[in-house]
Parts: structure tokens; C-alpha cells; sequence
């Protein structure tokens, strides 16, 4: 198969997938369960997961793996399990996806910062290396470093896939949009420019934005880094909006029409990689897929 | 006077710790809030005034720079760190009663959520505004929240959560605390949450920042800020 950043080279423009927690919550997973847990206890609906964003148009498939750090499985006491529980995420999706589709897996955020002194540098690397490791071993030809604030620890992990791996690396951050619209930032304080700037300077080809804003503050996002950088293709998932609380539990307002609705304006600003995160269903990849259609 | 009190909310601002603290490189070598509370003590200010004037106000700078996008994460902690390492000296004056907590605040993050970086900025600024913290910790239960309320009567209750799963068990929390303490003020706060949710779960306030927080707090009981 060919690599992602060639496809995108050739002039494709490719669909990811949609948000897991949400559909893992749907399918009933509990607050305070591991979600990563589900790959050996649920399996069946962790495939479900991958065959319905293959199905709505993916041509990325993720991993529920987000969490899957040892670091962050600590808090479950599920340390010594992340090996087995990373493989087996990378399995279920590429056993679900074929070899058609990329499984792009997926590495969260530890949960700790380096700069508070609550874990080390070595811990860090040492925990993303063995995920790393662990999703190539099941199955996965790609990953993406996601959801990320703190540049310290993107470098770690990239350091830690690249030594150790041949996977494609895309890394993708989270950004808020401060009160008065101007500006983004990442929690650390890092913006958009210094984050292409020093992730190109690590040498990762392909960056994102994912997560925390919806569909319109992502695209004035994208507008803001296509204008200071036009040689790296994007990746773009935002959020179905803010999660509301209605008489039925948790909704996010965003519609699939909605995000169809932006997808031109994604592209025209640099993305070639189009999905979704949090409240995002395979209705919105379904969405997005038909309108890259008319685009391509 | 003023002089030492304006340079140790300086410090505190700036996060500068001590003497030999290389950050910020711009003070490197002069005193930080260690050697300056120390100097202050000496010179007879009371440690009240020092707290007040001094490393409290250094710390509602930061915060309301923080709730404005001015400053970050890290700021935020460099600053705590700097007001902590001021406080030590000023521990025998709270014991003599000589400086007071604005009252007890309980924090924790919500049953089956294990987030705690909002959660700990939130106990620092709290500490930095003058409370006294209890921190639960995370994946706290409504009845560990109560029971920390009923250990400490009339303290305020924070409560966090990060997932959209863990969000309805601060529904949860909220009701129990307030069919068994009715007069307890709770607040919420959390990157899913909004004012909207606030109001359905029957939580008295919601801040998208710890800075909202302190602010509410002090207007409720009547403090300056």
C-alpha cells in the first residue's frame, strides 16, 4: 500500500474516521472504564467501531488506543497489560478495515506533564516506544500522535515512533480559541506557528488539528496555519461542538450536514485529511465523504 | 514597605522561586519569594499583609491573565511554585491566628474520571487567593465528598470533571451534598461543561477558570478580591 503522504502527494484527499468514545459510550461503556480494556473484554464491538467508519467512506481507520500509554494505564493498574491491549487494538481495526484502509493508530496524551515534574522524559519515551512497538506489531502501517497541548512530550513520542518503528507519523494538536477570537493556543501556551514550526523541524510531514473546537473555529484555525505554512498537508478532526445536556443524556449539537458544509473550506486551507473527533459519528464521515467526492 | 510587598507579588508573578532559581533568566540572581518574605517578616510587616498584599496579589495577576489567554499552563505553575515557597515562613503567624484562610475549600475530580491538570491548577489558584484545599483527589465519590463536607462544616466544594461519561456523575454528587447539606455552595468546572449544564445539575456556579472561581467565591462572601 501506498504511504499516506503520497496519496496526498498524488492529489488525493483522504476521509478519517470519526469519534470511539463516543460510540464505545453508545454501546454502553461506563464512566471509569478503561476504554482500552474493551479491545480483549468487547472485541466484537471494537471491530464494529472500525467496520462502520470503513463502511461510511474512512479511508484512515483509527485505533482505540488513545489512552493506551502506560503511563495513563496506570491509573487503572493496567500497566503491564498496555503491550497486549495496544496489539490488540491494532489488530481488531486492521482485521475490521482489510488492506485497503490505513489504521492510522491512535496515541493519546499521557495525562502528566513533563514540565510539573510528574513524569520523566525517559518514562515518557520508554511508554510511548512500547505502545508504538505494540500497535505496528498489530497491525497498524501508520499512527497519529493526537490530541496533544505540550511540545516536550509531541517530541518524545515522535522520537519514540521513529527509532523504533516504521510507521508514518502524523502529530496532531488540540487548540482553544481564546476569549476575544484572535488568537489560539494550546493549554501550554504553544500556537499554531511554533507548533508547524518545530514539529517540521523534527521532521514530521504530515500535521493536525483535532479535538476542543468545533467545525467553525477549526476552520479559522486552518485558515491561520494554511497561511503561514502551504508545504505540509493538514489533517483536520474537529468536534461535533460542545457536548449539551438534554433529557436523553449528552448530545453534541454538530450535524453531519454541518461538517459537509466546511469541508470545501478545509481543503481550500491546506487539509487533506478530513474526519472527526469527540460526538462525531460515521453519519459525519459519511457526510464529509460525499462531499470530498464532488471535490476530487 | 510597599516597596518589598509589590516585588514579592512580582515574584510571584513572574514564578521567581529564590536566589538561585535560573527562571525567569531576566531576574537571575536577584531574591525571589523565598529570600523577600523572609526580609518582610524581618521588618516587622505582618504576615497578613504579606500574604495579602504580597503573594496573593501576585497570584490574582496570573489568574486573571490565565482567564484571558494571556498566560498558560506553565505560568501558572511556576507561579504556585514561587507562592509556595513563601508560604513556609508564614505558617507559624496562620497557627497563631495571626493570618486566616477565607475558608475551606474541598476539591476533587468526579467519580470514574481520573483528570487532574484542571484539577490541580484549580487547588493552586485556591491556595494562591487564600483558601485553605482539601484535595480528595481523583475518581472521588459523592460520599467521600461528603463526608469531607461534613468533616468541614461551611467549606465550599469544587468539583471537576474532563469526559463527557464522568459529567452526569457530578449530577450525582450535587444531589447528594445538597439533600444532606442544603446550604453548601458547589461549583463545577471542566473542559465539557458549560453554564447550561451548571444550572440542570443544580450546581451554584460554573467558571471556565479557576480565576471565575476565586471571583464568584469572593463576591459571594463578600471579599475583596
Amino acid at each position: 500500500m501506498d504511504s499516506i503522504l503520497s496519496k496526498i502527494k498524488a492529489g488525493k484527499i483522504l476521509v478519517g474516521d470519526g469519534g470511539w468514545g463516543t460510540l464505545l459510550i453508545k454501546a454502553g461503556m461506563q464512566a471509569g472504564e478503561c476504554p482500552e480494556l474493551w479491545n480483549i473484554e468487547h472485541p466484537d464491538i471494537v471491530s464494529g467501531i472500525a467496520i462502520a467508519y470503513k463502511e461510511a467512506g474512512a479511508d484512515l481507520v483509527s485505533t482505540n488506543s488513545f489512552g493506551g500509554n502506560r503511563v495513563k494505564l496506570k491509573s487503572y493498574g493496567l500497566e503491564n497489560e498496555a503491550k497486549e491491549l495496544n496489539r490488540k487494538a491494532a489488530y481488531l481495526t486492521r482485521k475490521a478495515v482489510g488492506e485497503k484502509c490505513h489504521v492510522l493508530a491512535s496515541i493519546g496524551p499521557s495525562g502528566k506533564f513533563i514540565m510539573m515534574g510528574d513524569v520523566s522524559e525517559d518514562e515518557l519515551y520508554e511508554s510511548f516506544r512500547e505502545q508504538a512497538i505494540a500497535l505496528e506489531k498489530g497491525g497498524a502501517d501508520s499512527c497519529t500522535i493526537e490530541t496533544m497541548s505540550d511540545l516536550d512530550e509531541a517530541r518524545c513520542a515522535v522520537r519514540a515512533v521513529k527509532e523504533n518503528t516504521k510507521l508514518e507519523i502524523v502529530v496532531s494538536f488540540t487548540f482553544m480559541r481564546s476569549s476575544d477570537g484572535e488568537r489560539f493556543n494550546t493549554i501550554m501556551g504553544t500556537t499554531p506557528e511554533v507548533f508547524i514550526q518545530e514539529m517540521k523541524q523534527i521532521g514530521v510531514s504530515i500535521l493536525g488539528v483535532n479535538c476542543t473546537l468545533s467545525v467553525e473555529d477549526m476552520c479559522v484555525l486552518l485558515q491561520k496555519m494554511y497561511a503561514y505554512e502551504k508545504g505540509v498537508p493538514f489533517l483536520v478532526y474537529p468536534n461535533a461542538g460542545q457536548p449539551q445536556i438534554t433529557d436523553e443524556g449528552i448530545r453534541y449539537p454538530e450535524t453531519p450536514e454541518m461538517f459537509a458544509k466546511y469541508v470545501p473550506g478545509f481543503y481550500k486551507n491546506g487539509a487533506r485529511i478530513i474526519g472527526g473527533c469527540c460526538g462525531t459519528t460515521p453519519e459525519h464521515i459519511r457526510a464529509i465523504r460525499s462531499e470530498v467526492e464532488k471535490i476530487s | 514597605m510597599e516597596n518589598i510587598l509589590e516585588q514579592i507579588a512580582t515574584c510571584v508573578e513572574r514564578g521567581k522561586i529564590n536566589k538561585n532559581s535560573p527562571y525567569p533568566p531576566d531576574l537571575k540572581g536577584q531574591d525571589g519569594t523565598e529570600e523577600l518574605v523572609q526580609q518582610a517578616l524581618g521588618m516587622g510587616i505582618p504576615a497578613s499583609q504579606i500574604l495579602s498584599e504580597g503573594l496573593m496579589k501576585g497570584m490574582s495577576v496570573i489568574g486573571k491573565k490565565f482567564s484571558c489567554n494571556e498566560v498558560f499552563v506553565p505560568d501558572v505553575l511556576m507561579s504556585a511554585r514561587a507562592m509556595n515557597a513563601g508560604m513556609p515562613f508564614l505558617k507559624s503567624a496562620f497557627e497563631r491566628g495571626e493570618a486566616k484562610h477565607k475558608g475551606i475549600f474541598i476539591i476533587g475530580t468526579v467519580q470514574g474520571d481520573l483528570h487532574d491538570i484542571g484539577k490541580n491548577l484549580v487547588r493552586m489558584m485556591m491556595e494562591g487567593a487564600g483558601w485553605k484545599v482539601i484535595d480528595l483527589g481523583v475518581d472521588t465519590s459523592p460520599e467521600k465528598f461528603l463526608q469531607a463536607l461534613k468533616e468541614n462544616p461551611g467549606a465550599v466544594v469544587g468539583m471537576s470533571a474532563l469526559l463527557t461519561t464522568t459529567m452526569m456523575n457530578m449530577e450525582k454528587a450535587v444531589k447528594v451534598l445538597k439533600s444532606e447539606v442544603p446550604e453548601v455552595t458547589v461549583v463545577v468546572g471542566g473542559a465539557p461543561l458549560t453554564q447550561d449544564f451548571c444550572n440542570k445539575i443544580g450546581a451554584d456556579a460554573y467558571s471556565p477558570d479557576p480565576q471565575g472561581c476565586i471571583e464568584y467565591l469572593d463576591a459571594k462572601l463578600g471579599l475583596a478580591s
